[in-house]
């Protein structure tokens, strides 16, 4: 296959993202199928020391600019295409982040190809590109082959494990210089989550409740399970929705990453948004009463029945073994 | 000596004369304040309570005359009873006196003059006497929860008890001053006459004419008063009695109305001339809010202040400048968490003394609500799934009959086999996992009985019964629209329910002539009578069984499951609130989609399990697939959980029918 | 301000899904379709900005069985305007919709100007590109995705955009822009039966025909199916009793508790 295979590391607020090494990592074992160099993309400004981090390609392309120092999809997408003329890759490979994907389909606009969304893996094959594509909010696969030059391809997070795309080898970094014009759109500020409440990313215990738990007055139940655990309630998108918890407890693509010890779902289906957040958890316990609920595929243990009968149970038991 | 009031000079006038001026002045003033009530009513939208003459004279009887609901609560009922009638005879006397005294050329005695009625009126004057001491007792030191205490109340009282003062104080002096000191006619003005034995005649004469002038002028200020106080209750709600529904309560349909329904009322003339006039009848007793499972459970809604307060709003609103004061009837006066509170359940409208509708209100102030799309979010989630997916899961109606396939055996598609039952599933029994078991123990029972019925499979909706509640006209429409078009592909005789709901809206408000809708109970109640049912293995143990709303009292269901649940063995203790006074579960009128409100004490399902509870028993009956789903949550959540089980009717059934 | 919304209906997994007889796409003969949810908050954050604003609302979208129920839907709801492209088979690609789109708004006359073309940020069919993004570049008109409040002043528009973490951003979008909306600002609104049907008799939906635009190629499905479950959890089965006591064990044994 002619030309590289290309990852954008994705660098949010001084860190360089997960995805990046999940990316990485399927990168890796497309360019391997393809017989390419596995090349990573870092876009900022003043942030070569991240593009260390990216040890695990063979090469990586650190372009620095100003421009680059707030998240204006536009500038980077702007100096990808820039870079994607000049170094003619065969494939980009973005991050299926709420912060990358607008670099992605702004880039594919600009190219003028197709941005292959959902992506879950990606295979080279014959000189072509084969992604396995989740649509319909999970309930279908597609296999698509991407045959755009290059290919633009949304990759959605988990598709390989973190740990599998990280590398103690130096990266080698090559300097690249783009050009970029003042943006039609101007980046003005970032709004935080509200300050004061626990940090759920910090708790060795969670308890998630999604739209099975029903009225609001069934959180206690969920409050009771997390204060006897010494955990923390969180939920998904719902249930942050419905206004029952702040957004600050909220797990999933636009909330929190978290990787607790043990994650307790009570009434969550498991939309793909919430399982991005929470799947490196350590152990996953899911309660929901139907049986055929996607979230029994990625739980580690689960039940079908009443989360309102099951965590008061559960409460009483680990009270009487805690003593 | 003339003993005639009239025939004296008051200021240098002659008294007549007077008599004149005050009685204009106190029938202007009514007859202005009447005319601006009527006024009001005359503006409102139009409902036709014109109808079945006959049934609304017996109404008249029963509920005016007798006045049954008051007796249900006896501390009062008596005492209410005796004022009433002694205010008929009252009216009558004064209307008499008033006349004979404008016009004192006229050849007649003034009724205290006239045996007969002098004895009535000198016993009612002491009976109503003894019911304004109960009253005031009551009042001060054994005031019911919900009573209106208001200032008003006592200077009614006080009045009432000033006309019946200066009959007997009238009547003694009338004696003195006749020359006898007692009376057969008047045995109590008699006794009266003892405390000033030495009065003298002239003195007496006196007195006497005081005594009337007091009286006349009490009632005439009486009536000024009254149209501007509660006891506007007095002259309305007879109006209302006999204008009363006669139609079921489980129909929210306006009979003659003239606007769209969906609309709903926000403002004032926006309500039927009938609902202004309940609030005009309410006499502030409190009956309603004592019933009320929302006011009990700390909601805030209380039926009577609702109905006093559009009272209020239409007065001031209705007799307001064109600009008004700007205050908005929802809103302003009646919150929206008030409108919401409502489960529907009919506890108000069974008690009311003067048989106002406060739920067909409360709905129109909810399809106002619905129409400008105010609602909880869990409504609308609830509301848009009905729309799409004809059930509040928002499961696939492909998936309506699923609770069949574990059931090993085909259930008739009733739309394409003949079938005696049409079975109305619902909801609930449909879909709810919890419930699927007991759905599927009611089609076995069924057929075990040799029953022929059939479903409607993925053609059934939700009957609309909520829906229609909640305030969603145009939905409720839809739904049934399309539940008679699937029923209309159908052959049956006749209908069976699940669900009390769809029971209630299937019957009263679908249309269906000369079909036979049935609830669950009462088939499984023929089954039995006619020995389809053998109940081999006899249940034991003490059980209750509570009341579904729509089943009991809107359709006036009770005896069915009682003898059902007696038949397969189980031991019926009654709770306190049981029949027509059965206590809500909370579920109705869409509730069971909306969160609870800030402030709530005990939730109305936790108040009937702990009621249960307390008898003793080992299980709750319900018939109802929402009852068992609130009752069950209500178990956890008032810690009876292994003291007290939920079940269905068909559970004990099942049970005892069962093959060995 | 004038705003132009552009919707499209997705299959609707509430129910199920079949693949088709050749192998690479659904199955249509048992298909329903809704409103992509992510255009229903498009819709609603353009009416939200009417109402505090005035202007028009204007509705464009492909044409699709049931179609008709959803354009009523968002007439009753306050859009002013409905328009549907008509005669094109069912579209299954985005790129495809993307061209539809952005030729109708171009030589349409009396679509353009607008301030501001709203639509969902992604929908879940939407295999080889998002919409929003490429209708800018075709306009030449700034773009903002992940949209989850507008408010707009003259010439601008003040957009925040939802990152991670509860972390969302502010950008500031010269106008006319195109927005891809994640969430509105307040869910959809609920608009009852009765209004619709109001609607239904007293608005009409505008078509206009479908302009020729060459299918995308570089995209193509080989093969679809129903996602193979590679793991699944253990089951726990008893009374809720039950479940709790297997639940403490396993947490035990993991050091847990």
């Amino acid at each position: 296959m002619a030309g590289n295979i290309w990852i954008i590391a994705e660098a949010w607020r001084g860190q360089v993202s997960e995805i990046t090494f999940e990316l990485l990592a399927l990168g890796r074992e497309v360019a391997g199928q393809a017989g390419a160099p596995l090349e990573a993309v870092l876009l900022g400004s003043n942030a070569r020391e991240l593009a260390q981090k990216l040890g695990a390609a063979d090469s990586v392309l650190y372009a620095d600019n100003a421009a680059l120092a707030d998240p204006v999809p536009e500038n980077f997408a702007t100096a990808l295409a820039q870079l994607i003329k000049e170094k003619q890759p065969a494939a980009v490979l973005v991050p299926l982040t709420n912060l990358s994907v607008d670099v992605g389909v702004v880039l594919a606009a600009q190219l003028g190809v197709p941005f292959l969304n959902y992506c879950k893996d990606l295979k080279a094959e014959g000189g072509n590109l084969t992604a396995t594509c989740v649509l319909y909010g999970g309930k279908m696969e597609a296999t698509v082959t991407a045959s755009a030059k290059p290919a633009i391809i949304g990759i959605l997070p988990g598709a390989r494990p973190v740990e599998q795309g990280r590398s103690d080898k130096a990266a080698t970094i090559t300097d690249v210089a783009v050009t970029l014009a003042a943006p039609k759109v101007h980046f003005k500020r970032y709004l935080e989550s509200e300050a004061g409440d626990v940090d759920i990313t910090q708790k060795d215990f969670l308890v998630a409740v999604g739209r099975g738990i029903q009225t609001k007055d069934n959180l206690d139940l969920a409050e009771d399970l997390a204060a006897t655990l010494g955990g923390a309630v969180c939920g998904s998108r719902p249930v942050i929705d419905q206004g029952w918890l702040g957004l600050s407890r909220q797990v999933g693509k636009s909330g929190m990453l978290v990787k607790p010890k043990l994650y307790v779902m009570l009434g969550i289906s498991g939309a793909p948004e919430h399982v991005e957040g929470m799947k490196g958890s350590q152990c996953i316990i899911a309660v929901n009463t139907d049986a055929a609920a996607p979230i029994f595929n990625v739980a580690h243990y689960g039940v079908v029945g009443d989360a309102l009968e099951v965590a008061p149970a559960l409460t009483e038991k680990i009270k009487a073994r805690k003593g | 000596m003339d003993l005639d009031p009239v025939r004296i000079s008051l200021m240098g006038l002659p008294a007549w004369a007077v008599l004149w001026v005050l009685t204009l002045g106190a029938f202007g003033v009514f007859g202005f304040r009447a005319w601006q009530l009527v006024g009001l009513l005359l503006k409102a939208r139009s409902e036709n309570r014109f109808d079945q003459l006959g049934a609304r004279v017996m109404r008249f009887v029963r509920h005016v005359l007798l006045q049954p609901r008051l007796f249900n609560e006896p501390s009062i009922g008596l005492a209410h009873f005796l004022i009433f009638w002694g205010f008929v005879v009252y009216v009558i006397c004064f209307n008499w006196s008033l006349v004979r005294g404008l016009l004192p050329v006229l050849p007649i005695p003034y009724p205290d003059e006239f045996g007969p009625s002098a004895f009535f009126l000198d016993v009612f004057a002491v009976a109503v006497l003894i019911s304004l001491g109960a009253a005031v007792v009551r009042r001060v030191f054994f005031p019911p929860a919900h009573l209106h205490l208001s200032w008003d109340a006592n200077l009614i009282l006080s009045l009432i008890g000033i006309l019946m003062l200066t009959t007997l104080f009238g009547g003694s002096f009338r004696l003195l001053g006749e020359g006898k000191t007692s009376s057969l006619w008047t045995p109590f003005s008699s006794l009266v006459a003892m405390v000033w034995p030495t009065m003298t005649s002239p003195d007496a004469h006196r007195w006497a004419k005081a005594m009337w002038w007091t009286h006349m002028i009490t009632v005439l200020f009486f009536l000024v008063y009254l149209p501007y106080s509660k006891h506007l209750h007095l002259l309305a709600s007879p109006f209302n009695v006999f204008f009363g529904n006669l139609r079921p309560a489980g129909d929210l349909s306006i009979a003659g109305g003239s606007e769209d329904l969906a609309a709903g009322s926000a403002k004032w003339n926006e309500f039927t001339w009938k609902q202004l006039l309940s609030g005009f009848s309410c006499a502030e007793c409190g009956r309603c809010d004592r019933a009320c499972p929302a006011t009990n459970s700390g909601f805030p809604l209380e039926p009577q202040q609702l109905v006093q307060k559009l009272k209020k709003h239409s007065i001031h609103a209705g007799l307001a400048k064109p600009n008004g004061n700007g205050e908005k009837l929802i809103g302003d006066v009646i919150t929206e968490a008030e409108i919401w509170s409502c489960t529907t359940c009919m506890s108000c409208i069974e008690r009311c003394a003067v048989l106002n509708e406060q739920i067909p209100i409360i709905v129109q102030l909810r399809r106002h609500l619905v129409s400008e799309g105010q609602m909880a979010k869990t409504v609308q989630d609830a509301l848009n799934n009905f729309n799409r997916y004809g059930n509040s899961f928002g499961k696939s109606d492909r998936m309506r009959a699923k609770w069949t396939q574990a059931l090993g055996w085909k259930v008739k598609d009733a739309r394409k086999e003949e079938v005696e039952y049409l079975w109305f599933v619902g909801d609930y029994a449909s879909f709810d996992p919890r419930l699927e078991e007991s759905t599927r123990k009611t089609a076995n029972v069924f057929k075990a009985a040799g029953m022929d019925f059939g479903i409607l499979y993925e053609g059934e909706r939700n009957a609309g019964n909520d829906v229609r509640r909640i305030g969603e006209e145009g939905l409720f429409e839809m739904l049934r629209d399309k539940n008679l078009q699937a029923m209309g592909k159908a052959k049956y005789k006749k209908i069976v329910t699940t669900d009390p709901h769809a029971f209630n809206t299937l019957k009263n408000e679908y249309g269906l002539e000369g079909v036979e809708v049935l609830h669950y109970s009462e088939v499984l109640d023929r089954l039995a009578t006619e020995g389809k049912l053998t109940f081999k293995n006899k249940v034991t143990g003490r059980i209750t069984y509570h009341d579904p709303c729509y089943l009991g009292r809107y359709n006036d269901i009770y005896e069915p499951a009682r003898r059902v649940l007696k038949a397969a063995g189980a031991e019926l203790v009654e709770m306190p609130r049981s029949f027509s006074r059965s206590y809500c579960c909370g579920a109705g009128g869409g509730r069971i989609w909306m969160e609870d409100v800030e402030g709530v004490k005990e939730r109305p399902a936790e108040s009937r399990v702990r009621e249960a509870a307390a008898l003793g028993v080992t299980t709750l009956v319900v018939a109802c697939p929402k009852d068992l789903v609130m009752f069950q949550d209500a178990l956890k959540t008032a810690g009876l959980e292994g003291k007290l089980v939920i079940k269905d009717v068909i559970d004990l059934v099942e049970e005892a029918t069962r093959q060995a | 301000m004038d705003i132009l919304v552009l919707m499209k209906v997705v299959p609707d997994v509430v129910e199920e899904l079949e693949v088709g007889s050749d192998g690479k796409s659904l199955d249509t003969s048992f298909l329903r379709t809704i409103i992509n949810e992510r255009d229903d908050h498009a819709l609603e954050q353009a009416l939200l900005l009417k109402d505090k604003h005035g202007g028009k609302v204007t509705l464009l979208t492909l044409d699709a069985p049931d179609i008709d129920d959803v354009l009523f839907t968002a007439l009753a709801k306050g859009a002013d305007r409905a328009v549907k492209i008509c005669g094109v088979e069912s579209v299954q690609s985005t790129q495809t919709a993307v061209k539809l789109f952005g030729e109708t708004i171009a030589k349409t006359p009396g679509l353009l100007p607008v301030d501001l073309i709203l639509t969902g940020v992604s929908a879940i069919d939407d295999l080889d590109g998002l919409m929003a993004a490429p209708i800018a570049q075709q306009l030449g008109w700034p773009y903002a995705g992940v949209v989850t409040q507008v408010a707009l002043a003259d010439k601008t528009a003040t957009v925040i955009k939802e990152f991670a973490g509860g972390v969302r951003g502010e950008y500031e979008v010269p106008t006319p822009a195109v927005l891809g909306i994640q969430a509105a600002e307040k869910p959809p609104r609920y608009v009852p039966v009765a209004k619709v049907r109001a609607a239904m008799k007293s608005q009409t939906i505008e078509s206009v025909d479908a302009p020729a635009v060459e299918a995308a190629t570089t995209v193509e499905v080989q093969q679809m199916a129903k996602p193979q479950v590679t793991g699944h959890a253990e089951m726990l089965e008893g009374s809720p009793e039950e479940v709790a006591d297997k639940i403490c064990e396993l947490l035990a044994k993991r050091g847990l508790l």
